[in-house]
């Protein structure tokens, strides 16, 4: 199947500053495509330049098989966005801010009213209706954008941190909705921190660093190639136990006074190091897609 | 410059209905100034100014003050009005509330949004020009139908302080910064644009002033047409009016964009 986006290349520059450099990935209709990296990483820049809130400093992007660059208004009509910081419109309520939002795409008043009755049905926000942006908490405010995305029944969705400062049943409410979304065929690029969310939503995903993809692939096959099945955490690792590990032959890397041991099989090497006498707290956990993302772009702070 | 004039489309419009319905929620604050505002002028400048300065002369006709004033006062509602409406109200949607932000991810390009913005400041001035037009007409001081003519200079005035506004907003680095330009350029043109005196009286400096204000030949234009006199003699004023309008609002355009496309 055509793709329905395609990076190549792809640069964005901010004066001298280079936030995304020449990075190629492409996008299949329906797929769920993750953009995962430190803070700074060129997540967000690499969004904008989807919705063309930002322009191409260099290299192509094509979405719908069009050049965003001159067919900006074409693609931005198929486009739901999620930004990452919240811009509702202060000036109205809830479902007006749905409303007039729908206007921008071309929506006529009535289809709009509809279209705005049926999202906040969808999401529970009967009560919210007619408040003031204002007087809404700071998750409901993430959530209304969400919400908003949805207005023009994207094809293509965007979602840039959609669940950051979520509780845990909001995130999995929209969870829920993107899952239903990608079944009727929407395509979706997601940005987000919280691995769980990626390994869970993401069909493929690429991690970014610095401005490049370092890695890209589908979350478990991530996992299985980096990391192995199981990790082992321990907490001041005995010199015996560490010569058990080295023994094994597994990976394994200390930081801040904890160790980390990556091995296809930690029952039985967890049972070796406890045999030797291991007196510290010792884990044993599945590999996730959180250890990929420490293995390679390292555990120093970003920004 | 071109391609700025091609980036604006009917969707500009979007951008106006969306200001209109803000101020629709908020319409008893917005309508009651432009009503109120000529009944003080009136009471201030016709029964009590008035009483001081009996007849005045303008373009070799003599009337009294307030016949005179009537029109000046209008147009400094069409500068205040728009200029304000974008380097504050602008300002503000751009910068604090991230508005336009908003409505760039939707088939809004960034040239509709300050379009529309500028068609809305305009708007604003027609408003408050028309009720007032109503309101000053009750005294008489408006002939018909010329007078009519203020309706459209209000909204072609309006789309030229707009833009002129704009311009502020986009190199104003933050809000308090604006006093400037106001103190500068708004509060000058406000006093020395044949306005509340003629401009001949005014001395060099203060005529030097008026002959580059665009306010002078929105003024000049409303006080002929509230007159009944318009002739070719305005014509230099509206075409000023026009070219600078047009200009203005391509320099708005242009560097609204170049503030706000990183
Ligand atoms: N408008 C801008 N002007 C200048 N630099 C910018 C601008 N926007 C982003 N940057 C810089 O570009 C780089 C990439 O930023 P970007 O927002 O794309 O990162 P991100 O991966 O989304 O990060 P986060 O996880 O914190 O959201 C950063 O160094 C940032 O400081
Ligand atoms: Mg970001």
């Amino acid at each position: 199947m055509e793709p329905i986006l395609t990076a190549a290349n792809l640069t964005k520059r901010y004066g001298d500053l280079t936030a995304v450099a020449g990075i190629d990935f492409d996008i299949a209709p329906g797929e769920c495509f993750g953009l995962l990296g430190p803070n700074g990483a060129g997540k967000t820049s690499t969004a904008k330049m989807i919705y063309a809130a930002v322009p191409v400093t260099g290299g192509c992007l094509c979405v719908f098989g069009r050049d965003i660059t001159r067919h900006a208004r074409e693609i931005k009509k198929l486009i739901g966005v999620c930004p990452q910081d919240v811009n509702l419109d202060q000036d109205f309520s809830v479902l007006k801010n749905l409303i007039v939002y729908a206007r921008y795409f071309g929506i006529g008043a009535a289809e709009a009213r509809r279209k705005a009755e049926e999202l906040i049905e969808f999401f529970q926000l009967g009560d919210k209706r007619d408040r003031k942006i204002e007087s809404l908490s700071g998750g409901m405010k993430k959530r209304l954008l969400v919400v908003r995305a949805l207005v023009n029944d994207p094809r293509l969705l965007i979602l840039d941190e959609p669940t950051a400062g979520l509780d845990p049943q909001a995130r999995h409410q929209i969870w829920e909705k993107v899952r239903q979304l990608k079944k009727n065929g929407t395509t979706i690029v997601l940005t987000t921190h919280y691995m769980e969310e990626a390994a869970v939503l993401c069909d493929r995903l690429a991690i970014m660093d610095r401005g490049r993809i370092v890695e890209r692939g589908r979350p478990a096959d991530l996992v299985a190639r980096h990391i192995g099945r199981d990790v082992i955490e321990i907490e001041d690792p005995s010199p015996a136990a560490l010569e058990e590990i080295e023994a094994a032959g597994a990976r394994h890397e200390t930081f801040a006074g904890r160790t980390y041991v990556y091995t296809e099989d930690g029952r039985e090497l967890i049972a070796r190091i406890a045999r030797e006498g291991q007196a510290g707290h010792v884990v044993l956990r599945q590999a996730g897609l959180e250890d990929v993302f420490l293995k390679l772009t390292g555990r120093q702070l970003r920004e | 410059m071109i391609a700025l004039l091609r980036n604006i489309s009917y969707r500009a419009a979007y951008v106006w209905r969306r200001n209109l319905d803000v101020n629709l929620v908020t319409w008893q604050t917005n309508f009651l100034p432009p009503i109120l505002e000529p009944l003080l002028y009136i009471v201030a400048f016709g029964f009590m100014l008035g009483r001081y300065v009996e007849r005045i002369a303008w373009a070799g006709i003599e009337l009294d003050f307030l016949t005179f004033v009537a029109p000046g006062m209008i147009s400094v509602a069409i500068l205040y009005h728009s200029t304000f409406e974008c380097m504050y109200g602008s300002f503000v949607r751009m910068y604090y509330q991230k508005t336009f932000d908003a409505i760039i991810a939707t088939p809004l390009l960034i040239e509709d949004v300050i379009a529309g913005e500028i068609l809305w400041a305009a708007s604003k001035s027609f408003f408050a020009a028309s009720i007032m037009l109503v309101i000053v007409s009750f005294f008489g001081l408006v002939e018909y139908p010329s007078g009519l003519v203020i309706v459209l200079l209000a909204f072609v005035g309006g789309v030229m302080f707009g833009s002129f506004g704009m311009i502020f907003a986009a190199i104003c680095p933050s809000i308090d910064t604006m006093n400037l330009p106001v103190f500068l350029a708004v509060t000058p043109m406000f006093l020395f644009s044949g306005t509340f005196f003629p401009v001949e009286g005014l001395p060099a400096w203060g005529r030097a002033i008026a002959a580059v204000s665009p306010l002078t030949h929105v003024v000049a234009v409303a006080r002929a047409a509230s007159l009944g006199v318009l002739s070719t003699a305005f014509l230099p004023s509206a075409l000023y009016i026009v070219a600078v309008g047009a200009g203005l609002f391509l320099l708005a355009v242009h560097l609204m964009k170049r503030r706000l496309v990183k």
